[in-house]
């Protein structure tokens, strides 16, 4: 299968963003960049995830480190609420109005 | 229409700083921000209001605008002027801060004084995303088959495969709303709901089910026809069956979620259903059982 690949300087020109942001980014193991003669370039699939961290960076002020965190924190929430909705399922087993 | 005030929903005060206000914006945005909160639709509202109150107030043109006929919003002829004026130049926006929201997203008192959602930044955002739920039976998932939503007023066919679970989401791309500054439209995200079955039960692709069968034939032996969600079928019952005994039909359960072809298994519980209105004979004959 292959991976659909967007050049990270139209990513960050449309983002009105530093290319270095990025780098930034792909340092602390937040995003993945694959490197095609030297040039970065983005997977398609990780742009809602970069736009999510575009908007905690400019738009709430969250420095990287924070960024990791709750990036880490929103993982563990939606892996708890699958496994809730797992066992929300079951219970309705036994209680039907559940 | 109601009166919005900005200034406490950021709560600052009329002679705060635009630093102050993005101050406070930023903070709010930092608890209430739907990127971290992610479907919880309180959050959002609240979100949009505090959106909605910096947008105005970070935009000194606006925030003159606001401070000067806000509070007196009844005097709807001094607006109107404005209104007519600002359609003549509308607003070219502060270039603050971006996000992720829609003309929907702001106030009718914030569309009549300033005519939908400004223009702040020139950065490209995706469209907000949109939620849906849509409710199926148990036997409705049971196979694939297209629907047609309606969601925004916009008509959405989707195909539901057989087997989506309930709560199970699906994301649609592009079918959120409108991007901002030319940018990709939002998802939509379906959140299917199934409702319980009275006959069945499911967990995971299994299901389950009661059927009754008489004293006699648990007793002796026989034949059930017995309900599964591809039909009808008979089963043998074996002699002396105990109450509550549990047969697994494999292959008779639920559809494998993108699987097709493969199902979960059904199990069976037998219910033994004791005779009522028993004939004197019955009774003796009971009692020559009984004292055996």
């Amino acid at each position: 299968m292959q991976t659909e690949l967007i050049p990270a300087k139209v990513f960050c020109a449309s983002h009105a963003i530093e290319q270095s942001f990025i780098q930034t980014l792909f340092e602390s193991g937040l995003i993945d960049i694959t490197f095609i003669e030297e040039a970065p370039f983005l997977p398609a699939a990780q742009l809602e995830q970069l736009e999510r961290i575009v908007r905690m960076y400019f738009e709430m002020d969250i420095n990287v480190e924070g960024i990791e965190t709750i990036t880490h924190l929103l993982h563990s929430m939606h892996s708890m609420q699958q496994e809730m909705n797992v066992l929300k399922n079951r219970l309705r087993l036994y209680e039907p109005g559940f | 229409m109601d009166f919005v005030d900005y200034y406490k929903i950021l709560g600052v005060d009329k002679q705060a700083s635009v630093e102050d206000i993005k101050k406070a914006y930023r903070k709010l945005a930092r608890k209430l921000h739907p990127d971290l909160n992610p479907n919880d639709k309180e959050a959002h509202k609240k979100f949009q209001e505090v959106n909605e109150a910096n947008e105005v107030l970070s935009d000194p043109e606006k925030r003159k605008k606001y401070d000067q006929y806000g509070k007196d919003w009844q005097h709807a002829d001094q607006f109107e002027q404005a209104k007519q004026s600002r359609q003549q130049q509308p607003f070219s926006g502060s270039g603050s801060f971006g996000g992720n929201y829609g003309e929907e997203d702001f106030s009718d008192f914030f569309s009549s004084m300033f005519g939908g959602s400004g223009n702040r930044s020139q950065a490209k955002f995706k469209g907000q995303d949109y939620n849906a739920e849509l409710q199926l039976s148990l036997r409705d998932a049971y196979t694939t088959h297209p629907k047609t939503l309606t969601v925004n007023g916009k008509n959405v066919r989707i195909t539901i495969p057989a087997g989506v679970e309930n709560g199970q989401v699906i994301k649609l791309k592009g079918y959120g709303a409108p991007g901002r500054n030319g940018g990709p439209a939002g998802e939509l995200f379906i959140t299917f709901v199934i409702a319980s079955d009275t006959k069945f039960k499911r967990m995971g692709n299994d299901l389950y089910s009661t059927e009754e069968i008489d004293l006699y034939t648990a007793l002796l032996g026989g034949e059930k026809i017995i309900d599964t969600l591809s039909g009808k079928i008979k089963m043998e019952v074996k002699p002396e069956v105990q109450n509550g005994t549990k047969i697994r039909l494999k292959g008779k359960g639920y559809p494998v979620y993108k699987k097709e072809g493969e199902f979960g298994d059904l199990y069976v519980t037998w219910q033994v259903k004791l005779p009522t209105n028993l004939t004197e004979k019955q009774k003796e004959i009971f009692r020559e059982l009984s004292a055996s």
